[in-house]
């Protein structure tokens, strides 16, 4: 019987879960705050991050059902949506978010041009532009191959909007709902998917 | 070598341009310079960086005037030889776990009589900058290790226990984009752009890559440390400015180390 319980110790202080275990998430926080002694003070949230990000980081982004329900479902509720319900923007403006990673590090302050989505550093989007991650699926035909339905259009309006609220812990941004992007501009995105002129439905 | 000049700044022009359709053949070229780099090991500028830091190493300098030849490494006063293998480590001295940079800058400070209050502020340099004189010095004391596996003890409490923050940390979400450093580095064979990304999580591939730092980067045409590695990482995160030394980046280096045991350290490497 004892030997059972000091195997088991063993196995226990051996497994990646204990060591996480063991770090004070104070210890933590506190280690964080001293390491960005920089950080303006409107950006105490950036350190600390908010529940959503605290559940998906204790739990290695892989929560427990009851935990992954409950972050999608107050995700869903942070999606604001465009007052007259149109989600399609312009194609071309898409195109050009898609390409740009600007915004938000400590080197673009004050701001020089809007954000970007940066959706090319982890997606294929068009044909032409062979520079592409693979942290995200592959969207080439993406709107094609959802027969370019209007529900489809609200879906990838939602998903760039708050990525958590279809997927708890995904690692795409939340781009709305963290003021990445602004409305206008997550439209224009969505037009780049799911418009029949864009150059990810058209094979160009 | 004149060849090997040559094809650097036709990699390094390649790099800067927009045109993104060439970066297959970028890829091609940088591949083409790994491999004549393997062909002649000394031709890697970052040794360029080992010989400034083995001097800067033994000059007597800051408001003590004195040499580095009496810090402690790990393995005694001015031993060199092998200690980077042995880093990150408790320093009872100063009571705390340091990987190599944070002691190094300890040293300028308490037998040196530097500020690292002020080192800190801008210690990394910018693009088409030398590494500092502290990121030279760490060069060349790592290049002292190439050849040798990551041995690491970490079994004092305290280093125990900065690993175990450090893989914390490394699943810990920050900033604007809800990015950790497992965001990228959580899965194999997966590319930012068509920058390929080390599955660090995994033992495996942090054997095969930790060791290369501190490396040469052929983009931005100096060497960069791991400090300065993190920092940057981070400033893709959207968070502000890691700061050298801090308790955090060396979790992170303490865990990174402890993933890449037995993984051969061949520093200085030669990095996009």
């Amino acid at each position: 019987m004892r030997i059972k319980i000091a195997i088991a110790a063993l196995v226990l202080a051996a497994s990646p879960a204990f060591a996480q275990q063991k770090v004070d998430p104070a210890r933590a926080d506190a280690a964080i705050k001293a390491a960005f002694p920089t950080a303006p003070a409107d950006w105490a949230s950036r350190l600390v991050g908010d529940q959503t990000m605290q559940q998906c980081s204790a739990a290695h982004n892989s929560p427990a059902k009851d935990v992954a329900d409950a972050i999608q479902k107050r995700e869903k509720a942070a999606i604001e949506y465009p007052p007259d319900n149109n989600f399609m923007g312009d194609w071309q403006k898409g195109e050009r978010l898609a390409q740009s990673g600007y915004g938000l590090r400590f080197t673009d302050y004050p701001p020089r041009n809007p954000n970007g989505g940066n959706c090319y550093a982890c997606h294929q989007l068009t044909r032409k532009e062979v520079s592409y991650g693979t942290l995200g699926p592959s969207l080439l035909e993406y709107g094609k191959l959802r027969d370019f339905k209007p529900e489809a259009v609200k879906t990838t309006y939602e998903k760039i909007y708050n990525s958590h609220a279809a997927l708890a812990c995904s690692t795409m941004p939340r781009f709305g709902t963290n003021k990445i992007l602004t409305v206008e501009q997550i439209k224009d995105a969505v037009a780049l998917l799911m418009s029949r002129e864009s150059p990810v439905n058209t094979g160009q | 070598m004149k060849f090997t000049t040559t094809l650097l700044v036709a990699i390094a022009v390649a790099l800067a341009s927009p045109a993104l359709a060439q970066d297959a053949e970028t890829e091609k070229a940088i591949e083409k310079y790994r491999q004549m780099l393997r062909a002649d090991p000394w031709s890697n500028p970052g040794f360029l960086d080992v010989d400034r830091g083995e001097a800067l190493w033994a000059t007597a300098r800051g408001p003590k005037n004195v040499s580095l030849e009496q810090c402690d490494l790990g393995k005694g006063p001015g031993k060199v030889d092998g200690v980077f293998a042995e880093l990150p480590r408790y320093f009872a001295d100063a009571d705390r776990v340091m990987d190599l940079e944070t002691r190094i800058l300890w040293c300028m400070e308490n037998l040196q009589g530097f500020s690292a209050a002020d080192y800190v502020k801008r210690p990394h340099p910018g693009g088409g900058q030398p590494v500092k004189e502290l990121g030279a010095m760490a060069t060349y004391v790592a290049s002292k290790s190439a050849g040798m596996k990551f041995a690491a003890k970490l079994s004092h409490p305290k280093e125990q226990e900065i690993a175990a923050l450090g893989e914390n940390l490394f699943f810990r979400r920050s900033g604007p984009f809800d990015f950790a450093c497992a965001t990228c580095h959580a899965n194999s064979g997966l590319r930012i752009r068509l920058q390929g990304l080390p599955y660090l999580a995994d033992k495996k591939e942090s054997r095969q890559v930790v060791g290369e730092w501190p490396a040469y980067r052929v983009s931005t045409t100096h060497v960069m440390t791991m400090q300065h590695r993190l920092l940057d990482c981070y400033w893709q995160m959207r968070m502000p400015q890691l700061q050298l030394g801090s308790d955090a980046s060396v979790a992170l280096i303490a865990y990174l180390t402890r993933q890449a045991e037995g993984g051969e350290i061949a520093a200085p490497g030669l990095k996009r």
